[in-house]
Order: C-alpha cells, then sequence, then structure tokens
C-alpha cells in the first residue's frame, strides 16, 4: 500500500519545496501507521514543510517529531495530534479533536477551529493557539522549568476543569465568537465551565471576562487581578495569537482581565504525610 | 469471530478484564427519509482506533415498513434444536405472521455461523397485560431460560444486527446497506471490564429502545438491583444493559418526558443544584431523590434510539465529560448525526454526495442531553442548562 503512494508524488528534493500527501487516496482513509510512516518517509528525504490533505482521524500526527518542520492539515486529525512533539509547527485548518499537544516539549500548534478535550496534556513547553472553542479540562498538568513555558490561548470558550492541576505555564481564554460572515463579537457563552484551575499549584490562568468566577473556581485556587506588568507579559503572545488569526487586538483589550493563581506556594502540603516529603 | 455458542457466554471468558474505548455513531433523518445502512457503516469504520474486533453491531429503525405494526425479533440461535424451542414457544404466546431466515453473507473467518432468525409477532390480547408487557416478559423470559437462544431485538420496525466481530466484518455479515432506515445507531467495542461475545455487542434493545454505548457504568450493582425490584432480569454480562432497561423504565413506564429521564440519570451536582432558582432547586432535588438508584455514575457517553411515542433519538455524556460525544446538523437541518469523533464527519465529507453536507458541527456539554425527533426536528441541542425551556409547574412544594 506504501508504495502505492509514494509513486503518486512528486519527488521534489528541493527544501523549501513543500511535499503534499493525500490521507485518503481513493477516498479511503490510510491508517494512521501508514500516514505516520509516510510523514517519516518525507522528511528522511529531505522535505521540512508537509501537506496533509483529506486527513479524517488519523492519530498521533507529528509523534515525537523534532526540529524546525512544519505540517499543515487539511481535515480533522485525531486524538494525541503533536504528542511528545519538539519542535515543530503544526498548522490545523479546520477543527482538531482530544489531546492535541499531549506532553508536548517545544513547537506550535495552531487550530483555526474548534479544539476538543484535553488539550495540551501536560505540556512541558510550547504553545497552542485555539481560534475557536475548547471542551474539557483543557491545559490539565502543563508544567513549566526555568525556560520552558508552555502557553495555551483559546479565542472562545472553555469548560468545565481548565487548568485542573497545573504545575506552570500560562492559560488564556478570550471570550470570543467568530462568526461566519468573518465578524468578531463577544461570545454569549459562559467563558469557562466548574472546577476552574482545580488542583493548581503553580502557573496562571487569564480569562478576558467580567463574569463572576467565584464560585466556578476549583480546590486550590484563587482569583486575582492581574496588574499592568503581568498583563505586559503575556501580551507578546496575545499579539503573535492576534497576528495569525487575524484579529485586532484592541478588541482583546476592551475588555478586563481576571486571573487565577494557587491559593499558596504549596496548596496541598496538607494533604500529604509530611515523613514521605 | 470463531464461536461454539453464540448465545451465552463461555466460561473461560467470566472473569477477563480488558480495557480501553468504543466507538458509538448514530444520525436520525427528521422527515423520515430512509436511507441505506453505507452512511453509518462508514461513520463507525473510520473509529476503528476504538475497536478491537471484540463486538459491533447496528440498530435500523423503519427497516421493516411492510410488518411496522408487528413486534420484530431478532434471534440467536445456537442450534435447530434451540430455535424451534422457542418458535413453538411464541406459538404458544401469540401468533407468529412470518419467521424466516435474516439473510447473510458468509464472511472467511466464521466457520460455523450461528443461525440467525427474524420473526414478525402479534402477541394474544390479554385483559391484565399491555402488549409491551408481555413482549418485555417473553424477552426476559428467552434470554435468561432458553438455552441457546438469545433475543437481539423486540421491537417495532426495527431490527439490531450484532455479533463478535470487527465493525466492517459485522456489517457485510448482515448486509447492513441492503436495509434502509431514518434513524440508524452504531457500535464498534472494545470491551472493558465484560469480554466480547455475540450477545454482548451493542446496541442493547428492548422494545423499541436501543442504546450504544462507550464507558463502563459503575453504578451497574445499583442499578441492576433497582432495575431487579420492577422485574427487569440482566443476564447479558454487560453494563450497557441498564441503560435500555433505565429507559425503557423511565420513558415508557413511568413516561417521564426525555429531558427530565435524561436528568435522572446524569442528574447536576447538589452543589450546582443549591446556585439554581427555588422552583428548578426543587424539581432536581426531587429528581435526585426519587431515582437516586437510577442515577449512572461512571465514565460514559451513550446513543439511545427510541421508537415510540415517536422516534427519537438521544446523545447524553456522564458528568465530568470522561467520553467523547459530537454532534452535527445538515445544512437543511433534516439530518442529526453524534458520533464519538469528529472523523466521523470528516468521512462523509469524503463522499462527494455529502462534501457540503454539515451547517455545524459542536460538542454536546457534559450530563446535557441532545434529543432529535422524528417530525419535530433538534429539541436539544445538548448546551442548555438543566430544565432550560421546559414548563414546570410545581404541586405543593
Amino acid at each position: 500500500m506504501t508504495e502505492n503512494i509514494t509513486k503518486e508524488k512528486k519527488r521534489i528534493n528541493n527544501n523549501n519545496n513543500p511535499i503534499t500527501i493525500n490521507c485518503a487516496p481513493n477516498g479511503d482513509p490510510l491508517d494512521y501507521r501508514v500516514l505516520n510512516e509516510e510523514i517519516h518517509q518525507s522528511l528522511n528525504s529531505g522535505y521540512n514543510k508537509i501537506i496533509l490533505n483529506n486527513v479524517c482521524g488519523q492519530r498521533f500526527i507529528g509523534a515525537s517529531l523534532q526540529g524546525d518542520l512544519e505540517i499543515e492539515i487539511n481535515g480533522v486529525p485525531g486524538n494525541d495530534l503533536g504528542i511528545f512533539m519538539d519542535g515543530p509547527k503544526i498548522t490545523v485548518n479546520g477543527s482538531c479533536e482530544d489531546q492535541a499537544g499531549n506532553t508536548m516539549n517545544d513547537g506550535t500548534i495552531i487550530i483555526h477551529g474548534d479544539g476538543g478535550d484535553v488539550i495540551g496534556l501536560s505540556a512541558r513547553g510550547g504553545k497552542i493557539y485555539i481560534k475557536k472553542n475548547v471542551g474539557y479540562r483543557v491545559g490539565i498538568h502543563i508544567k513549566e522549568y526555568e525556560r520552558k513555558y508552555p502557553v495555551i490561548i483559546i479565542g472562545g470558550t472553555a469548560r468545565d476543569f481548565l487548568g485542573e492541576y497545573m504545575a506552570g505555564g500560562l492559560v488564556v481564554v478570550l471570550g470570543l465568537k467568530f462568526l461566519p460572515n468573518g465578524k468578531i463579537i463577544e461570545n454569549d457563552m459562559s467563558i469557562c465551565g466548574n472546577e476552574l484551575g482545580t488542583g493548581i499549584h503553580r502557573g496562571k490562568i487569564i480569562l478576558r471576562t467580567e463574569e463572576d468566577l467565584e464560585p466556578k473556581l476549583g480546590v486550590g485556587a484563587k482569583l486575582f487581578t492581574p496588574d499592568e506588568i503581568e498583563l505586559k507579559q503575556i501580551e507578546i503572545y496575545l499579539k503573535e495569537y492576534c497576528r495569525i488569526f487575524n484579529i485586532p487586538y484592541e478588541l482583546i483589550t476592551q475588555k478586563p482581565f481576571k486571573g487565577v493563581i494557587p491559593i499558596s506556594k504549596r496548596p496541598f502540603a496538607g494533604s500529604y504525610c509530611g515523613q514521605l516529603i | 469471530m470463531n464461536w461454539e455458542n453464540y448465545t451465552s457466554l463461555p466460561e473461560i471468558f467470566q472473569n477477563q478484564r480488558i480495557f480501553d474505548g468504543c466507538g458509538i455513531s448514530g444520525f436520525l433523518n427528521i422527515d423520515g427519509k430512509r436511507e441505506s445502512g453505507k452512511k453509518v457503516r462508514d461513520m463507525l469504520c473510520i473509529l476503528h482506533d476504538r475497536e478491537n474486533g471484540l463486538g459491533a453491531g447496528y440498530a435500523g429503525y423503519g427497516i421493516y415498513p411492510d410488518y411496522k405494526d408487528y413486534y420484530a425479533f431478532h434471534f440467536l440461535f445456537d442450534d435447530e434444536k434451540s430455535k424451534e424451542n422457542v418458535l413453538s414457544h411464541l406459538e404458544k404466546m401469540g401468533y407468529i405472521i412470518l419467521s424466516e431466515a435474516i439473510p447473510t453473507k458468509i464472511v472467511p473467518n466464521l466457520d460455523n455461523p450461528p443461525i440467525i432468525w427474524r420473526v414478525f409477532y402479534e402477541p394474544k390480547k390479554l385483559k391484565n397485560t399491555s402488549d409491551d408487557e408481555q413482549i418485555i416478559s417473553l424477552v426476559m423470559n428467552i434470554n435468561a431460560n432458553f438455552d441457546g437462544a438469545f433475543v437481539m431485538s423486540s421491537g417495532k420496525n426495527m431490527g439490531v444486527f450484532k455479533g463478535n466481530g470487527w465493525s466492517h466484518e459485522i456489517a457485510d455479515y448482515y448486509k447492513i446497506e441492503d436495509y434502509k432506515a431514518y434513524m440508524w445507531l452504531a457500535h464498534s467495542r472494545f470491551p472493558t471490564n465484560t469480554p466480547g461475545w455475540w450477545g454482548g455487542a451493542h446496541p442493547f434493545n428492548l422494545l423499541g429502545t436501543s442504546v450504544v454505548h462507550n464507558g463502563e457504568i459503575t453504578s451497574y450493582g445499583t442499578n441492576k438491583r433497582y432495575l431487579e425490584s420492577f422485574g427487569y432480569k440482566c443476564t447479558l454480562f454487560t453494563d450497557t444493559e441498564v441503560i435500555a432497561y433505565l429507559f425503557d423504565l423511565l420513558v415508557r413506564r413511568h413516561k417521564l418526558p426525555i429531558s427530565i429521564a435524561s436528568l435522572a440519570l446524569a442528574p447536576p451536582l447538589f452543589n450546582d443544584i443549591e446556585r439554581m432558582s427555588s422552583d428548578f432547586k426543587i424539581t432536581l432535588k426531587n429528581i435526585r431523590a426519587t431515582y437516586r438508584s437510577a442515577m449512572l455514575n461512571g465514565p460514559f457517553s451513550i446513543v439511545v434510539g427510541q421508537n415510540s411515542p415517536k422516534p427519537t433519538m438521544i446523545g447524553l455524556s456522564d458528568r465530568k465529560k470522561l467520553r467523547p460525544l459530537v454532534a452535527a446538523i445538515s445544512n437543511d437541518e433534516n439530518c442529526i448525526y453524534l458520533s464519538s469523533e469528529e472523523a466521523s464527519f470528516q468521512r462523509l465529507m469524503l463522499n462527494e454526495e455529502f462534501k457540503n453536507e454539515f451547517k455545524e458541527i459542536w460538542h454536546p456539554k457534559s450530563g446535557t442531553a441532545i434529543i432529535a425527533r422524528l417530525g419535530d426536528g433538534l429539541i436539544r441541542k445538548g448546551l442548555e442548562k438543566p430544565l432550560e425551556k421546559i414548563k414546570l409547574s410545581i404541586v405543593g412544594g
């Protein structure tokens, strides 16, 4: 099967030209193992930009890839997009399924649609930018260390358990709504669900909203109002986000920001047996 | 896919444990347009990473328009003798309108296939028992007491086709593409906690209610005892059957509206109820108190099909959203789709016919039912607050 697909492609060994892979030849979607093997072969033969067309739920696209690579996806990539990825940039022209950016170390994932549940699970670095809404448990257990700083920005709204067990990094939710005619308005849905930041012990969640978030806070999380310096720190990411999705930056600053951080340096110190720590 | 008996669980499997998830799909045409099983087959088979070849099944509603007034039994028999036993029992209890083999295609890796049989049936009119009740006790009796026989489905104008194998094998085996239905449910199995066997494949059916389920019901023991007190017998070694019986109990027997029944199965947390207005608070607390043993705990996402009073498709996930469920609506708003993954919709769009099929694709909220009904359209989108858009009149209080 793999050989037939290889024949269909134009093999131009020129690093600057992208290679296109049809992920559903004759309307029949490839198995994820075959597709990932195709991606590896293309990279081995010198391409550093890959365009995947007709992607249909194939899992693990971009798994463990390293270096300065680019993957553009047309269609719906399956679970665990960019899992363990270390450096590449993945752009999805559409929505993605669950667990995109699972334990990613570095790189960028850009989703021009909705994200599923558990986006950025345990990410240790890199950026995940999602244009529209996301599901449950987004940013669960993302963590930071020295220069490693994972950032997740969501243009629409999130659901329950946002930033659950967060151990570092940044999650931003903007609460915008993108109409089919290109207009951008404020989203009428709640900015996030319940159990916001439950179990958080480092890092912060920033939400662009006037909503009362107090009843939604999870265990160990507290609200704060970000000051000028803190907003300045996230500005660089927000400006990059706005540039990618073509959103006027002034629109973002029209509404106040609220933040969620852990209640103390070690909110759960008392939950463990002292002798074990 | 090779088994010595199809209608009961071999002893060696009775304590087997395997862990992962299943794939579910379904759609409903609001105007009642009947479509071939190919569409639901495409939607399901793309989710092959969610199954491991230990069970798959399809339920079609509207497949027997010529016999729509009779109960359609789909049977699995191990041998001729068990078939004769069941058929002669049926003759005693009512009238067999038609009794015939369900056409199947022999697939390569199935040497000794079961006897797949269907019977269109009318029970005798009894003074104190309704037809539905008679059929239920028949089904429960056959599944529990007749060796070598298993009832796959027993509703009117619908049928379940299921077995132990990969989703594409089961679709081929039953020639799913030859049937036309206005509502299809489909399931591919990755058995968790219970082994894969023919009767244990989904959809689970009782009368017109069929359930496909991804997840596990940790409250199975509580639900089972509750159902047994109403005369249901749980004999299938799997947690999903309680969902089918609970829907039958709540909707058909207790006559709850589906939106309320779904609140009984996946009620809001008490913390959230406390923050609601007082009439909502009373209603929800009463639902929780009345149906505390009907509450489903554990991770699940389900699609339920019902054929009375009106054919309805319901999608529901657990309150903490531990299993996926995605919904979509077609451009002409005539077809409502549900699936475990968005890939099912993308798979349809690869066909020229469905290229611009979808108007909107969305993720319903956890513990919130999405309900679509034949003739009425999309009744609940799965994004509403509990009890929103429901007229309440509180008596007493």
